[in-house]
C-alpha cells in the first residue's frame, strides 16, 4: 500500500448508535437519550398538559375541595390482542380506571399510568395506543399526570401492558357501594352485555368467526355525573367487566346480604353476540363488558334514572332486569321466560368454549 | 354431548382441497367445512358441530315442523280468546 | 327455500305441550335424557320444573368431556408435557382433573396447550408448525366422530405427519346396554341424543327399545323439542308402548348421514373403552384402524403407566348411569364445585353435577 492509497482520517470515526428504530429496543429503557426521545415523542407529544409538563419526578395535585373526599383506584390491563374492534389497550386502561373511580359516585380527574415495554414492540404500534389513550383522555375529562415507562427484555413480557391509577372527587355524604343494595330497590343495566367478550375472542382470531361485534369499551362518568346530578338516590353503581353481568351481581347480592332477582328476557344482548354464544357455547351474562354499569336504586326512581341514562351516549339502551328481594341470602336467581327460575353462580375459572 | 346449531350456507369454496362453506347463523359468519355434507346448496341450513356441517335441514320437515306450530299457536291463540271471552 | 322454525324457543309452545304432558300423566317415570347437551338446555331453561312431580329425568353419561378415562387424561398430560408438543383440545377439557392436575396445570407448567374449536383448527396448527408434533384429543360421542375421522383423511391426503390424535372417542349405544343391563337401573325411557343420531339415524335404537321393552325417542335441543320429546315418551310409557320415535325430524332420519358414517368406518374401528366412574364397555369406543394407525399419539409417544387414583367421595359413575342424583353425592356443593371438582360431571358445564351446581339449585 502507498501513502496515497492510505484512507484519510478526519477524526473519531465510531458508528453512531441508530436512534430511530421502528420498535422498542433495550436502550429505550435505559434512562438515557433514547428513554427521552421516546418520551418526548410518543407520550409528551400526545398528552401535554400543564402537570405533565413540569416533567419533575411527581406532580403536585390540588387537593380535594371542601365538601369531598379523594377516591383512588388502581388497575393493570393487559389483554391480547392489544387492537380489537372498537377498542385498544389504550382506550381500555384508561376507561377501566376511569369507570372504577366513576363507580364510588366520583368525578375522575388525574391518572397515572406505567407502560410495560416488550423488547421488539413495534414504535408505530405504540403510538397508536398512545393517541388512543390520550383521546380517551379527553373524552373521559382525565389528565394523565404522571408516568413511567420501563422496557423487558424480549418474552419476558408481552408487548405492552399498562398499569393506571385514576384519582377523583366524591361528595362527602354520597354512600355508594356493593354493599349499599337494599330490599324493593330496582336492578337497572345501562346498555346490551357481553359485547366486549366477544369483540376480544374474535380478535384473538383462533376461534374462526365474525360477528362485525364491538367492544363497548368507554368511561361512563358522565352518565354517573348526570345521575347524580338529577339528585337520585343511587345505593350501587358496578361494572360488570371480567366475569360478566352475574358474576359481579352475586358479588353485590354477597356485599348487601340480599337476593337479586333478574328477568331473564330483560336482559338486553345483542343478536350478534347471543348467536356467538350459541354458536362457541358460551354464556353472554358471563362475558366481559368495558362500557356498561349496573345501578341499583329505589324502585320508584327506577323511570327517571331511566331517562337520565337514555339521555346519555353510552346509555341509551339502559333497561331495568331485575330487582332486590328482602332475604339474606346472596343469592341471584334468573326467573326465565318459560317461568321457572335458576341460581346464577360466580364464573368459576376461565370461560371456554363449550364444543361438545 | 353435542352443540349443534343450524346456519344458513351463504358461501361455498375449497381450501387446501378440503371443501368449505361460510356459514351465516343470524349475522355472524364462521367457516365450515362441509366434507360430510358434500350435497349441501347455498341458502341450505346445516347443523354445525365443531366446525362441520354433520347434516342439512331437511325441507319437508321443517315445514312440517312450521305447520304444526302455527296449528299449535292458532289453537293456542283462539284458547287466549275465549279465555278472555268467558 | 325452507325456512327454520324460528319459535322452537316459545314459551308458550312449550308450555302448552308440558300441560298435555301433565293431562296424560298417571302414574311416576323415570325417563334419562342421554345426551348432557340435553342436561344443560333443561337445566338453562328449567324444563324440568315444568313436568308433573311423577316425572323424574335421570341425567345421562352422554357428556365426553365427563366420561373421558381417567387413563386417558394422564396420557394426556404426559403427552402436553414433552417437549417440541402442541396439544390441542376442545375447551371443556382443561379443567378435567386427572391424578393431581389438569391441562391448565400442564400449561402452567410450560406445555403448550392450544383450545381449538374444530379439529380441522389443530391440523392447521400442524401445518403451520413442521417443526413440532401437534395432538389432538380426540374426545366426543358419533357426533364428533366424523369430523376427526375427516381432519385425519384431509391429513392423509395432504401428507401432513406431524399430526397425531390421542383416541378417546365413546359410542352411545353400547352405554345404554350397559345402562338397561344394570340390575339397579331405573330408567324406563330414554330421550335419545338428536346430535348423534343427525349422524348415526336411530336403526341402532330399534333392537334395544325391543330388547329391553324401552321407548326411545330422538329428541333435540330447543325446550319446544325437549317438551315433545318427553311428552312422546310418557305417550308410549302410559300406553305400554316400546318403540324408536323421531321427534326431531328436522335433522333426523333413520339413515342418517351416510357419508359421515363412511368416513367414521373408514377411519375407525369398534374397540373396548374405559368409561370415568363407570368402567369398561365393551365394544364402546372407537380405535384408529391398522391402516391409519400412524396417526395415533399412542404409539408416537413414549408413555409410562401411571397409578389412576379418583377421588374416594366422587359418586360420578353412579350420577352418569342414572342410579344416583348428584344431590346424593356428600361432596356435591361441599368438597367439590365447579372451581374445585372432584370428578368430571362437574367440570364439563354439561356435565350433570356442574348443570345441578348452576341450575338446579333453585331457592333454598
Amino acid at each position: 500500500m502507498t501513502q496515497s492509497e492510505l484512507p484519510i482520517i478526519d477524526g473519531p470515526n465510531c458508528p453512531l448508535p441508530i436512534t430511530n428504530r421502528g420498535q422498542i429496543v433495550l436502550g429505550h429503557g435505559s434512562g438515557g437519550q433514547m428513554t427521552h426521545d421516546l418520551v418526548r415523542d410518543v407520550f409528551q407529544l400526545r398528552l401535554a398538559n400543564a402537570i405533565l409538563d413540569t416533567a419533575n419526578d411527581a406532580a403536585i395535585v390540588t387537593s380535594a375541595p371542601p365538601g369531598k373526599r379523594l377516591v383512588v383506584s388502581t388497575d393493570a390491563h393487559i389483554v391480547s390482542p392489544l387492537f380489537f374492534a372498537g377498542g385498544d389497550i389504550g382506550r381500555l386502561a384508561v376507561c377501566g380506571t376511569v369507570n372504577d373511580v366513576a363507580m364510588l359516585g366520583a368525578d375522575p380527574r388525574f391518572l397515572t399510568a406505567t407502560f410495560i415495554l416488550e423488547e421488539g414492540f413495534a414504535i408505530h404500534e405504540l403510538e397508536r395506543i398512545v393517541d388512543s389513550f390520550a383521546q380517551a383522555c379527553r373524552e373521559a375529562g382525565v389528565e394523565l399526570i404522571a408516568a413511567d415507562t420501563k422496557v423487558t427484555e424480549k418474552g419476558k413480557s408481552d408487548k405492552l401492558f399498562i398499569s393506571t391509577t385514576g384519582f377523583g372527587w366524591a361528595d362527602s355524604k354520597l354512600q355508594i357501594g356493593g354493599e349499599q343494595a337494599k330490599p324493593g330497590d330496582a336492578v337497572i343495566i345501562s346498555g346490551p352485555v357481553g359485547n366486549h367478550g366477544i369483540a376480544v375472542a374474535e380478535a384473538r382470531g383462533n376461534l374462526g368467526f365474525s360477528s362485525q361485534v364491538c367492544s363497548d369499551t368507554a368511561p361512563l362518568n358522565h352518565m354517573v355525573k348526570v345521575l347524580l346530578d338529577a339528585g337520585l338516590d343511587v345505593h350501587v353503581l358496578r361494572d360488570p367487566t371480567r366475569g360478566g353481568l352475574a358474576t359481579t351481581l352475586v358479588e353485590i347480592a354477597r356485599q348487601s346480604q340480599v337476593n337479586i332477582e333478574l328477568d331473564e328476557e330483560t336482559i338486553p344482548v345483542d343478536q350478534p353476540v347471543r348467536k356467538t354464544c350459541e354458536l362457541l357455547g358460551l354464556d353472554p351474562l358471563y362475558l366481559a363488558n368495558e362500557g356498561k354499569m349496573i345501578l341499583i336504586l329505589p324502585a320508584d326512581q327506577a323511570e327517571e334514572a331511566l331517562r337520565s341514562m337514555h339521555s346519555t351516549r353510552y346509555g341509551e339502551e339502559a333497561k331495568v332486569i331485575g330487582q332486590v328481594l328482602g332475604s339474606s341470602r346472596g343469592q341471584v336467581w334468573l326467573k326465565t321466560p318459560f317461568g321457572t327460575t335458576r341460581v346464577l353462580e360466580m364464573l368459576a375459572g376461565e370461560m371456554l368454549p363449550r364444543i361438545c | 354431548m353435542c352443540l349443534g346449531i343450524p346456519g344458513k350456507v351463504a358461501k361455498i369454496y375449497e381450501q387446501d382441497g378440503t371443501p368449505m362453506a361460510s356459514v351465516d347463523f343470524g349475522g355472524v359468519e364462521q367457516a365450515v367445512c362441509i366434507a360430510t355434507t358434500p350435497e349441501v346448496a347455498l341458502g341450505q341450513y346445516v347443523l354445525v358441530h365443531a366446525g362441520f356441517a354433520l347434516n342439512v335441514l331437511s325441507d319437508t320437515e321443517a315445514e312440517e315442523t312450521l305447520k304444526i306450530l302455527r296449528d299449535l299457536q292458532e289453537f293456542n291463540a283462539r284458547l287466549t280468546e275465549e279465555d278472555q271471552i268467558q | 327455500m325452507t325456512e327454520m322454525p324460528t319459535n322452537l324457543r316459545g314459551a308458550p309452545l312449550t308450555k302448552a305441550i308440558m300441560a298435555e304432558i301433565r293431562r296424560i300423566t298417571t302414574q311416576p317415570w323415570n325417563i334419562m335424557e342421554i345426551c348432557g347437551g340435553q342436561t344443560h338446555a333443561i337445566m338453562q331453561y328449567g324444563l324440568d320444573q315444568l313436568l308433573p312431580a311423577e316425572i323424574t329425568l335421570i341425567h345421562g353419561p352422554g357428556c365426553p368431556v365427563c366420561v373421558t378415562s381417567l387413563q386417558a387424561i394422564e396420557q394426556g398430560l404426559q403427552i402436553a408435557s414433552q417437549p417440541d408438543v402442541i396439544f390441542t383440545t376442545f375447551g371443556d377439557m382443561l379443567r378435567v382433573p386427572g391424578n393431581q392436575a389438569d391441562l391448565f396445570t400442564a400449561r402452567s407448567q410450560g406445555a403448550d396447550v392450544r383450545v381449538v374449536y374444530s379439529p380441522l383448527d389443530s391440523l392447521k396448527i400442524a401445518h403451520t408448525n413442521p417443526d413440532k408434533q401437534v395432538v389432538f384429543f380426540a374426545i366426543g360421542f358419533e357426533t364428533t366422530a366424523p369430523t376427526i375421522a375427516s381432519t385425519i383423511l384431509s391429513a392423509k391426503k395432504a401428507g401432513i405427519t406431524n399430526f397425531s390424535i390421542l383416541p378417546a372417542n365413546v359410542l352411545v349405544p353400547p352405554a345404554m346396554h350397559a345402562i338397561l343391563s344394570n340390575p339397579a337401573n331405573r330408567v324406563q325411557g330414554f330421550l335419545a341424543a338428536g346430535h348423534v343420531c343427525a349422524v348415526m339415524g336411530y336403526h341402532e335404537y330399534l333392537p334395544i327399545a325391543e330388547q329391553y321393552q324401552i321407548p326411545i325417542v330422538v329428541t333435540g335441543f330447543e325446550p319446544v323439542d325437549l317438551a315433545t320429546g318427553i311428552l312422546m315418551t310418557i305417550q308410549q310409557l302410559e300406553a305400554g308402548q316400546h318403540q324408536v320415535a323421531n321427534a326431531y325430524p328436522r335433522f333426523v332420519t333413520k339413515e342418517g348421514n351416510q357419508v359421515a358414517q363412511k368416513m367414521i368406518s373408514e377411519v375407525f374401528e369398534p374397540v373396548d373403552r374405559q368409561w370415568r366412574g363407570i368402567g369398561a364397555i365393551p365394544l364402546s369406543g372407537l380405535g384408529l384402524r391398522p391402516e391409519y394407525a400412524s396417526f395415533n399419539a399412542l404409539t408416537r409417544f413414549e408413555l409410562t403407566q401411571t397409578p389412576l387414583n379418583e377421588s374416594p367421595l366422587c359418586i360420578a359413575g353412579k350420577v352418569l348411569s342414572g342410579v344416583a342424583k348428584p344431590f346424593d353425592c356428600l361432596a356435591f356443593a361441599g368438597e367439590c364445585t365447579p372451581a374445585h371438582p372432584l370428578g368430571a360431571p362437574m367440570v364439563s358445564s354439561e356435565g350433570a353435577c356442574a348443570a345441578y351446581y348452576r341450575y338446579h339449585r333453585t331457592r333454598e
